[in-house]
């Protein structure tokens, strides 16, 4: 098993052979020169930070999109996916992280969904649907009863449902996104059986996934890629988790020009505490406090729950447990509305969807929020004062725009950004949460925005950025919370934040014991829903 | 500073070109108005008299009313069907107020018109706190009004003879002598309030932001089921207002008069370029497409034209006028 990774002298070609593929969207160039090769019989893992390539790759070997240049060769013959229903009859099948289902069918009409039985050519045999789909359940060994309606089961057996639909079309090679991000370890143990049942000479998986722990049960290889390049192969047997991480994150990393090595800012009291936040779905125990005239970073992997935290803290999800103190006092906190008026504000990441007024012009937006505070008297909008507050903030941030009156949809993605960024800075926030700040937003506008959020936090806002980037996180943060599967995994001084500290604390697999609690001593509210003080030594805690 | 005089320069002129494009459009709809009323009365000599020009406005009083009021809801992405059976139920309630119990015309009016807030109220928070699309929520409302209109009158209608000065609400001239009536100065005063509040307060401001993108909205920090269960409260409001203009008008309340009312009012606001996925729309578009439905009945009665072509025409009318504001704006 050495070094030669690419295996073009082999005496059998592989089973698939991804070659110098590189893909553009415009703007961005989302693969470079990528390449893979998957053997036959084997489960290839493929890792790579947010926004490597994974999903571009996916989306080339679906055929949702077709590649600028290079090639596909299965088995040596070259294939050209022309969409989802021709990569499937090509013999490649795709389960990707969000299910295709539709909950309110079986689980046997889901397996067949489009390619049902049919009798009489219009009528669906139900019959045999139910054979079919109790064979192919059997076959597989699933715990599944194919009468069951998909929204009735939990997300883990959704998960089989996919995998047994992918499985059905007898594929050759299975791509499996994610496939474990919400399973727990006796199902990924099962997932991880179904795999080697699946695989045999003629087939082979290709494993993306974030859990290095997961990866050495089942893969044999590994292929690293980062900036839609790929990095390097390795084989599970013969790499560590570091060196996989270290490829990952790639040593030369562009950081931002005036990423300033020392960091001047004292962070103040703190303004925000927050004890055991937990949600229904993933937050568990999210603890940790912010001072005034902090950045606090937010980092961790696609579905860790940083985004959820920021949601369930402002109070635009519903919270299981935990408690937040704002500047001391304990606050329930029902709706964003209620988090505003104790002056934290949260700035999506998804700007389009939840954060911009599209149609409505570009003051509209930048007073949505501060137009009762700030901008009203007795109910009546105080249409001057608006609008020259609207113009000194485009002036302030530089936004680009002809007019005020510009609807917004026409702008960039650097000055709608910082349109939702001055809404939230005409409310005056003793708290500003931003998620992704410089999402989609071009290298000029993106520093902009980093000196802007700096600023705010040298005149005293405390601030948490939630990043995908960790060059961001790094540049910007005073300390780096890392959450990995709804937990916080880590909190790292500025100090110790390195990108490989971050990526390690973000691929931990949380134990399902509590985490430990947050630096420094807390407000006196650690969790209300423990049990009392004087708890007896010996035993355990037995539920009531 | 290049930069700022750049912005100050472009926002002034930006400024004058987005007024004029809100403006622009209230033409249009004016203009069609014009151009229909000119077709009448090229076609008919009866048409452009004053007579006939208070019957329009007098004819566009009822639709208007409900119409102007239900404008913010479906500003806020809304819609409200209970506005039709909702106005025959306030009318009844004022019936019953002030006919069977005899409660003085100053207590009987306001009661039936926060009768109507009422309504809307219950409208409001089956919207919100109940999570029932609008939709359905006023259209079960629609049925209990209705319903519940003709349980308090028997079945029956309610005369208004022995209320002294009630018909005088709608038929009744301010200044004596001169032949307008009150119902269309009523309407006129309603609409001014309702456009200065869409316009002008942060309730109007935040309803089209709550229906231009209501998620935004509420991360945004705004309470958006205050602003819907205010909206809706207003609608009712406008609804019992109605109730008593038409009962006033026709002497009477009507138990079984009040559906479709509804959409036709809707179908005013729809003419009037409020776009029924929220987000836009004026008071004044309203008002011109309520008169260009009056316009359109009333000339088309003047030529004899049948009552059963009427409706096929609006029904034209109104996919006319909403294809053109979407090709319009598709150009913008």
């Amino acid at each position: 098993m050495g070094g030669t990774a690419h295996s073009s002298t082999d005496l059998f070609p592989p089973l698939l052979d991804v070659s110098e593929v590189t893909k553009s969207f415009p703007g961005v160039r989302a693969l470079a020169g990528m390449r893979l090769d998957l053997r036959h019989g084997e489960v290839l893992a493929l890792v790579g930070e947010n926004g490597a390539g994974k999903s571009t790759l996916m989306r080339l070997l679906s055929g949702v999109d077709q590649p600028d240049t290079g090639r596909f060769l299965l088995d040596g013959r070259e294939i050209r996916p022309s969409g989802p229903g021709h990569a499937r009859s090509l013999g490649i099948g795709i389960i990707h992280q969000e299910f295709a289902l539709v909950p309110d069918l079986t689980v046997a009409q889901n397996l067949f969904l489009g390619r049902e039985p049919r009798r009489w050519r219009w009528f669906v045999d139900r019959r045999a649907l139910d054979r079919r789909a109790a064979e192919l359940v059997d076959e597989l060994g699933l715990p599944l009863d194919p009468d069951a309606p998909v929204g009735a089961l939990s997300v883990a057996h959704q998960q089989l449902v996919e995998i047994a639909k992918a499985l059905s079309h007898r594929p050759r090679v299975l791509i499996m996104d994610e496939p474990t991000a919400a399973l727990d370890a006796d199902e990924v143990e099962a997932l991880h059986a179904l795999i080697r049942r699946f695989s045999g000479p003629n087939t082979g998986v290709i494993y993306i996934s974030h859990r290095m722990d997961e990866i050495r049960r089942i893969a044999d290889r590994i292929t690293v890629i980062r900036d839609g390049r790929y990095v390097a192969t390795r084989a599970v047997s013969t790499t560590s988790t570091d060196e996989v991480v270290s490829l990952m994150v790639g040593r030369a990393v562009p950081t931002s020009p005036a990423a300033p090595p020392a960091r001047r800012r004292r962070p103040g009291p703190v303004v925000l505490s927050v004890r055991g936040l937990s949600t229904r779905e993933l937050l568990r125990d999210v603890s940790f406090d912010l001072h005034r005239g902090e950045i606090l970073g937010f980092a961790g992997l696609m579905g860790a729950g940083r985004t959820e935290t920021a949601r369930a803290l402002v109070g635009a999800d519903p919270v299981t447990g935990g408690t937040i103190a704002v500047r001391g006092r304990p606050v329930r906190i029902r709706n964003p509305a209620e988090a505003a008026a104790l002056g934290v504000g949260y700035l999506s990441e998804d700007r389009k969807r939840l954060g911009l007024l599209l149609d409505h012009d570009v003051g509209t937006n930048i007073t949505l929020s501060a137009l009762a505070s700030h901008f009203a008297t007795a109910g009546v909008v105080r249409r001057r004062a608006a609008r020259a507050a609207a113009q000194r903030y485009v002036r302030a941030l530089g936004v680009r725009t002809p007019s005020l009156d510009r609807p917004v949809q026409h702008l960039s993605g650097g000055n709608q950004q910082k349109v939702v960024l001055a809404r939230w800075l005409a409310r005056d926030c003793d708290v500003l949460i931003v998620d992704e700040p410089t999402r989609g937003v071009d290298v000029g506008a993106k520093e902009e925005i980093h000196q802007l959020l700096e600023g705010l936090a040298d005149e005293g806002t405390a601030v948490i950025v939630i990043s995908s980037e960790l060059s961001e996180v790094l540049r910007l943060a005073d300390r780096v919370v890392v959450m990995s599967e709804g937990r916080v995994t880590g909190v790292l001084p500025a100090a110790e934040a390195s990108q490989e500290a971050i990526m390690r604390y973000a691929t931990l697999r949380p134990e399902n014991t509590g985490t430990p609690p947050p630096e420094g001593p807390p407000a006196n509210q650690h969790r209300a829903a423990t049990a009392p003080q004087a708890e007896p030594e010996h035993g355990r805690r037995s539920r009531p | 500073m290049t930069t700022s005089d750049t912005v100050e320069h472009a926002t002034r002129r930006g400024g004058l070109a987005g007024a004029a494009r809100t403006r622009l459009h209230q033409l249009l709809a004016l203009a069609s108005l014009l151009v229909i009323a000119g077709f009448f009365s090229a076609a008919s000599p009866f048409f452009l008299t004053y007579g006939n020009f208070t019957a329009i406005l007098f004819s566009t009083v009822v639709i208007g009313t409900l119409a102007v009021g239900t404008t913010l809801v479906i500003v806020s992405g809304g819609i409200d069907l209970s506005l039709g059976t909702g106005m025959a139920l306030c009318a009844v309630v004022a019936g019953v107020l002030m006919v069977d119990l005899g409660l003085p015309l100053a207590v009987g009016v306001p009661a039936a018109i926060l009768f109507g807030g009422l309504i809307g109220l219950v409208n409001g928070l089956n919207v919100t706190l109940l999570g029932i699309p609008p939709f359905i929520a006023t259209l079960a409302m629609m049925l209990v009004a209705g319903g519940l209109a003709l349980v308090l009158s028997n079945s029956a209608p309610i005369y208004f003879t022995d209320v002294p000065g009630y018909l005088d609400i709608s038929t009744g001239n301010l200044v004596p002598g001169v032949d307008f009536p009150n119902a269309v100065l009523i309407l006129l005063v309603a609409a001014v309030v309702a456009g200065l509040v869409l316009s002008r307060t942060v309730l109007g401001r935040h309803t089209y932001s709550v229906g231009s993108n209501e998620a935004a909205t509420a991360l945004s920090g705004v309470d958006v089921r205050r602003v819907k269960i205010a909206v809706y409260v207003i609608a009712g409001l406008f609804t019992g207002l109605a109730g008593i203009l038409i009962s006033a008008r026709l002497g009477s309340a009507q138990p079984a008069t009040g559906m479709g009312y509804e959409l036709q009012a809707i179908a005013a606001v729809v003419i009037g370029g409020t776009s029924l996925s929220g987000g836009r729309g004026s008071v004044v578009g309203t008002l011109i497409g309520a008169l260009i439905i009056s316009v359109l009945n009333n000339g088309l009665q003047i030529m004899s034209i049948p009552q059963e072509w009427q409706n096929v025409i609006l029904g034209c009318v109104i996919l006319v006028a909403v294809y053109a504001d979407m090709l319009r704006r598709r150009r913008a």
